[in-house]
């Protein structure tokens, strides 16, 4: 059996959960793939944990339809749908020692005791935990009672794992290793992975697929490389990886785009397709820097400002260039490019191809950390 | 160092509030000893008659069996209802929980001999009057605050998402309780249980008014005893039951302190 063939297909439909007036999810729709790790990311009330509940069951569905391997599960209650959840709280019972919690969804699968403590060995050696067999919760430390709560979560082997923000307690270190230890066990088992989070390095890290939440709908689903390089709206390019958005008098001719900021006029490729106001979005290192004396080059917009803030980072410079309407860019520059000072008037410069237009949203900003 | 003269005033203030206190409960100890019928203090000589009066006398005895048979049907029943009760406030997200919680409370705080007019006076309509089941349906009112106090208290600190937990892991709602919840409330349940029966075992004032010639509670037979041929037999009853009440509570103390510790 290949590992892939253990993991099922998750079909979310025009998932709808409301409470009273307010709309927790709203008309939600999503395609797991078997055996994909996908990551829902989104700002706290985005509505990626109620997803997640309504996917263990923990919550109803106002509206819609929910289908784990092709079989819609809406009507099954929590306790059969056989699907593993770790929490970010660990939730191990105190009460048994780690082998007993193990055991515990074998148990009440009715398994016999040789059964069910080889597969018990089999899980805590998986997460690294073996040797704490006769321990209890309390003895062990956080992301030991997490390592824990993933074994007993998978330890009846689902063919889809939940997890809700599991490291979210933890602190960094742990929290970067347990990620990599998560990404083993995940291509170790095949399973399919729905994982909450809202840390957008976190799900970089570890996902196939990241579904961008905002306000109870998803905003779009890809690949990270995708949300960073080809974001469709200005709140994924926002909360994926740092961007600097330019506004300005809009002017459209052909298939350009010409903003005039402060005086100054850049153009971008393109033009919105449903009209609106467009924002030009630039990444970090697509940008430079360069002293105010030196011509652009061709095809590069140029736009002047002032040093505000110099960082240096090892392997390379980062700087905050407040621009003449007061807009903040953000730059990483390389280690070979020009060193400049707070305080230096700079020309921002980048290639026409590298800016992204995007239909400018005020709820872009609203939700930012 | 100044302090030291204070302190030492402080230190006799409370010997002698702790001896108030104490005292009473702990001159019958020596009566029951006594060599003489009388119920005078300091007693005079030593034997062990009134010991063995309790032990010999069928109207203690049969007053002992019927507290013990009526204390732990009350400990049964009230426990029982009262942990029901508190799993349902706890679960409760309506305003409505603290003043259901208050109203279950009430019997805590209603004066005893209101309560004892009150049910008398319905008892006498259906003649529960000196009955096993008119006892235990008084006392386990009495005696539901103290289960619900205690059960509510270890729910406190009982982490609902474990439930959801265990339904995950593929427990329906029953075995979530008894694998889970229950396990995990027990102490709590426990020292309920042990506060109920006492609670019935020393009620007097209720007791009063319902019993009859025919069914005497321990406390009723205690009272009528004093009152009418001051019977040194009640301080060696009263030692008795001394002990044992202040094992039983501190065994409850001990059980929910760990409980809410953990």
């Amino acid at each position: 059996m290949t590992a892939r063939e253990r993991g099922a297909a998750i079909d979310i439909k025009g998932a709808t959960k409301r409470y009273g007036n307010f709309t927790a999810l709203d008309d939600v729709s999503l395609h797991i793939e078997p055996g994909e790790f996908m990551t829902l990311l989104g700002p706290s009330g985005s509505g990626k944990t109620t997803t997640l509940n309504v996917v263990a069951g923990f919550t109803d569905l106002t509206a819609g339809d929910l289908a784990v391997g092709g079989n819609s599960i809406v009507a099954l209650p929590a306790h059969k749908r056989n699907i593993g959840v770790v929490f970010q709280h660990y939730a191990l019972f105190p009460h048994m020692t780690v082998g007993k919690n193990v055991a515990y969804p074998l148990t009440l699968r009715g398994m016999d005791k040789q059964a069910r403590d080889r597969l018990v060995v089999r899980a805590l050696d998986m997460v690294k935990m073996a040797d704490f067999a006769h321990r209890y919760p309390s003895e062990l430390s956080g992301g030991q009672q997490q390592r824990v709560a993933l074994a007993r979560a998978i330890v009846f082997d689902p063919p889809l794992l939940l997890m809700d923000e599991p490291l979210g307690a933890l602190d960094k270190k742990l929290r970067e290793w347990l990620q990599l230890e998560i990404k083993r066990i995940h291509r170790e088992l095949g399973t399919t992975f729905v994982y909450v989070t809202h840390d957008q390095e976190e799900a970089l890290v570890l996902s196939d697929r990241i579904a961008v939440f905002n306000q109870g709908r998803i905003e779009q689903v890809g690949t990270g490389r995708q949300l960073y390089d080809e974001p469709t709206t200005l709140f994924v390019a926002k909360f994926i990886g740092e961007s600097t958005s330019l506004r300005g008098t809009a002017q459209t001719s052909g298939n350009e785009t010409s903003l005039t900021i402060a005086g100054q006029k850049i153009v971008a490729n393109g033009k919105l397709a449903g009209g609106g106001k467009p924002v030009v979005l630039l990444r970090p290192e697509k940008l430079s820097l360069a002293g105010t004396n030196t011509p652009p080059a061709a095809g590069q917009n140029s736009l002047t400002g002032e040093v505000s803030e110099a960082i240096y980072l090892g392997s390379g410079s980062k700087y905050q260039v407040t621009l003449r309407d007061g807009s903040v860019a953000i730059v990483r520059s390389s280690l070979e490019a020009t060193p400049f000072s707070i305080g230096d008037t700079v020309d921002l410069r980048w290639s026409v191809v590298d800016a992204k237009l995007l239909a400018d949203d005020d709820r872009a900003d609203m939700t930012m950390t | 160092m100044r302090q030291t003269p204070f302190r030492i005033l402080l230190g006799l203030f409370c010997l002698l509030v702790a001896v108030w206190l104490v005292m009473p409960t702990l001159v019958i100890i020596p009566m029951s000893f006594n060599e003489k019928k009388s119920l005078a203090f300091p007693p005079s000589g030593f034997s062990w008659q009134w010991y063995a009066n309790f032990f010999t006398n069928p109207d203690w005895l049969s007053s002992f069996f019927n507290s013990l048979r009526v204390a732990g049907l009350v400990a049964v029943a009230a426990t029982l209802i009262g942990t029901l009760a508190s799993l349902g406030l706890s679960r409760m997200k309506h305003s409505g929980a603290g003043l259901l919680r208050a109203i279950l409370i009430t019997p805590m705080i209603v004066p005893g001999v209101v309560l004892a007019i009150g049910i008398y006076a319905v008892y006498l309509d259906y003649q529960l009057v000196g009955t096993t089941t008119g006892f235990v349906i008084a006392h386990t009112m009495l005696a539901i605050p103290f289960v619900i106090i205690a059960v509510s208290a270890s729910l406190e600190v009982f982490d609902v998402r474990l439930e959801t937990a265990a339904a995950s892991l593929g427990a329906n709602r029953f075995t979530t309780f008894r694998t889970v919840t229950l396990p995990l409330i027990a102490p709590g349940i426990l020292s309920g249980l042990l506060f109920a029966f006492v609670t019935s075992f020393d009620e007097i004032i209720v007791a009063l008014f319902i019993t009859s010639p025919y069914l005497k509670t321990l406390p009723v037979q205690i009272f009528t005893s004093i009152t009418r041929d001051a019977d040194p037999t009640v301080t060696a009853v009263g030692t008795i039951i001394f002990i044992a009440t202040t094992l039983i509570i501190s065994a409850g103390l001990i059980i929910s302190s760990k409980s809410t510790r953990s």
